[in-house]
């Protein structure tokens, strides 16, 4: 570890003076697998567009795996992999078929083709479907297929853009535990995604809103570091203590979440159940207690309203 | 971990494969396409059996009304002779000069006879009947016998029905006619029965190959985009001109086959020759075809979605279709249109086509023709190569 893949310094793109990514900074390690987290329209994609060398920085520097980019676009072309957010191999083409393509494409030696085609059907399970045109399978083999292609070549480097958004909780935990074996393998992931829980299994995430960093580092330094307490609260009249929270100077935020209200207190406050108790907004709550923070919680207090 | 390594720089045989990719991927993705599939049949073979049997610029049995003022046996004897020319055929017997007016301009005749009255004695004097030779000024004599008149909107029939003017009428008298020695005589080479196939046929092969092949690479570069399979691939170490040259080679086939059709079926259903020029024939059509694909490439490039792909595709094939000498002869044509048609692969085409399968010309004769088919092939190439951009912006 310690050494980086990627480094970008000031990262911009602007599309007809709209800043879709606005002076990004980026280090990247080895190794780890590193998560874009942000909503619709944050410029995740057009991050990831910029690193592999398809869309040109209009301002900043971007440097991945040793090569400036987008000028050593091609040579790098090699070394990555790039899974994109909407399915992008041939739906009429065959699994075989659009693997082979890549496998020629990239110049795997024909003698190895077979092997590491196989070898790639058997661990994503693709081996009863690879006579299946792409274009008429389910979302979640299409995403198996899409990351085979993208790993075919044994990239050092993957990036994989809202890889999971089409596919049930259960294949998502499959799949990133497929992504673990990779990074375990030695091939460093950069992973978008709007998801806490996937978030959550990264390395380092950096929690992107309206094309700015906002936030970054490990999940769990992240949560620890959040400048807010967590509060959670129970009682029959939850939406009218909300209501009522909000307008309150030091509340950061309130959600409820089924049976209990959690409602985010600035750190300014240093006792926040004593804080929440005593008031008349939270009269009728059953109960008060103070919980662990959760990525969300970071997400809420980093980006929006409740930016601080 | 070692980086795995995988070349970077040039090397011919990793070129070859990976065209040899796209190539493969290419015919896989046009085989599952019914629809293009079948065009690529059908195309040549309807036009072919359309343009040879329906077009015919020998004009046949226009209709025509007849105005007889006159009701002799000379006047009748006339309408037969005309109508066995085969070149008009009447359709209707009219009372007045106005009334086959009315029916031209009804369209319901495209001309009409006008026998005068007097036509028997007109008869008797006209020199058409040779019973001597009349004086240049003699006013009397060369009055014509009878008057057409004619709907001369449409040139062709216009010059039909001219052709009529000169016609010998001996067969009035039963004499034989005045022989008068020709100032030329003409021998008609190459097409000696004037059959019009024979030169549409040759014609056709440029016209379905400029319309299929620009059409089919002209949608080449965009329908990856469109189908959202172009990040994807540029994000592959594929070279622009590798991509190029893999998406021209199944269509290179496919216009082989469809010149094939048009002249092997054109030699069946309408006897045109296909010359002995065998592979002149092939270089040529070769390097047609390939100038073609070129231009649709170029095209492919510059188009952002596929129905723009298709109206460019129209913007050249309607040139290529009325200048380069398949509509009309191309030495008719003013200057400034001549130089758009040498621009034209089609133009340059269809001069070398009708001189291998109808003169018995070779690429030898014909090298400037074929020498600018292989560089607008070239250029074309490189330009669409230069243009496409492996960057999303
Ligand atoms: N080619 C383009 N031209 C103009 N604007 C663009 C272009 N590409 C992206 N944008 C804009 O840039 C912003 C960021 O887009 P981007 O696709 O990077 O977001 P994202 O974070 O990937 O969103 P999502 O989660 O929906 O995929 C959006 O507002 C989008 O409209
Ligand atoms: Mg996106």
């Amino acid at each position: 570890m310690g050494e980086t893949v990627i480094t970008a310094r000031g990262m911009t793109k602007s599309f007809k003076g709209f800043k879709a990514v606005d002076g990004m900074n980026l280090t990247i390690e080895r190794g780890m697998i590193y998560g874009f987290l942000g909503p619709n329209g944050c410029g995740k994609t057009t991050a990831m567009r910029m690193l592999t060398g398809l869309l040109t920085p209009s301002a900043g520097t971007v440097e991945v795996l040793g090569m400036s980019v987008p000028r050593d676009a091609e040579a790098l072309k090699y070394h990555i992999g790039y899974m994109t957010q909407a399915f992008s191999l041939y739906g009429d083409l065959t699994v075989m078929e659009n693997l082979k393509f890549m496998a020629e494409i990239y110049g795997i030696e024909p003698s190895a083709q077979k092997g590491r085609i196989a070898e790639l059907l058997e661990r994503y399970e693709l081996t009863e479907l690879s006579d299946r045109f792409a274009g008429k399978m389910s979302g979640g083999q299409r995403q198996r297929l899409a990351l085979a292609a993208a790993v075919l070549h044994e990239p050092q480097l993957l990036f994989l853009d809202e890889p999971t958004s089409a596919v049930d909780p259960e294949s998502r935990r499959h799949f990133w535990e497929q992504l673990f074996d990779l990074c375990d393998a030695g091939t460093s992931i950069v992973v978008s995604t709007h998801f806490m829980d996937e978030a959550e299994r990264c390395h380092r995430i950096a929690i992107m809103e309206a094309g700015q960093v906002r936030a970054d580092g490990r999940p769990q330094d992240l949560m620890n570091a959040m400048g807010a307490s967590v509060v959670e609260l129970e009682g029959p009249t939850l939406r009218e203590i909300r209501r009522k929270l909000l307008t309150v100077e030091g509340i950061v935020s309130a959600a409820q979440l089924g049976a209990r209200l959690r409602v985010l207190v600035s750190k300014s406050i240093s006792d926040p159940v004593a804080f929440l108790t005593g008031r008349a907004e939270t009269a009728g709550a059953t109960l008060i207690e103070q919980v662990r923070p959760n990525l969300e919680d970071v997400f809420v207090t980093s980006t929006g309203e409740g930016r601080q | 971990m070692s980086a795995p390594k995988r070349p970077t720089g040039l090397s011919p045989r990793r070129s070859a494969r990976r065209i040899w990719a796209i190539f493969s991927k290419e015919l896989a993705q046009l085989r599952r396409d019914r629809m293009t599939f079948g065009m690529v049949i059908m195309i040549p073979l309807i036009q072919l059996i359309l343009f040879g049997y329906a077009i015919n610029t020998n004009v046949r049995d226009i209709p025509v009304a007849v105005v007889d003022q006159s009701q002799t046996g000379i006047s009748r004897t006339l309408i037969q002779i005309v109508q066995a020319t085969q070149v008009v055929k009447v359709t209707e017997r009219l009372p007045t000069p106005e009334a086959a007016e009315e029916a031209i301009k009804a369209a319901r005749v495209r001309a009409a006879l006008i026998i005068p009255a007097d036509v028997d004695g007109r008869l008797a004097r006209s020199s058409s009947i040779g019973l001597g030779t009349p004086a240049s000024t003699d006013e009397e004599t060369s009055r014509p016998v009878a008057q057409w008149i004619v709907d001369g909107s449409d040139t062709m029939i216009a010059s039909a029905i001219k052709s009529l003017r000169a016609m010998p009428l001996t067969e009035v008298f039963r004499k034989a006619p005045n022989r008068s020695t020709p100032t030329f005589e003409v021998s008609l080479f190459y097409n000696p029965e004037q059959r019009t196939a024979v030169n549409i046929v040759p014609g056709l092969v440029g016209m379905i190959l400029t319309m299929t092949m620009i059409m089919f690479t002209s949608a080449a570069i965009v329908r990856e985009r469109e189908r959202g399979n172009m990040e994807m691939l540029i994000n592959t170490p594929v070279k622009s001109m590798e991509l190029m040259i893999g998406k021209i080679i199944p269509y290179i086939f496919i216009g082989l086959i469809q010149t094939a059709i048009i002249l092997g079926l054109g030699n069946v259903l309408f006897n045109v020759p296909m010359g002995a020029r065998m592979l002149d024939l092939f270089v040529g059509t070769l390097l047609f075809i390939g100038s073609s694909l070129s231009l649709g490439l170029v095209l492919s490039t510059l188009a952002q979605s596929q129905l723009q792909a298709t109206q460019m595709t129209i913007f050249v094939l309607l040139p290529s279709i009325l200048l380069s000498g398949f509509a009309f002869p191309y030495e008719g044509m003013p200057v400034i249109a001549q130089y758009i048609a040498e621009v034209l692969p089609a133009t340059h085409f269809m001069r070398m086509i009708r001189g291998f399968v109808l003169r018995d010309a070779g690429l030898a004769e014909l090298h400037k023709d074929a020498l600018w088919l292989a560089g607008f092939l070239v250029i074309g190439l490189t330009l669409a190569a230069l243009r496409f951009k492996k960057r999303l912006d």
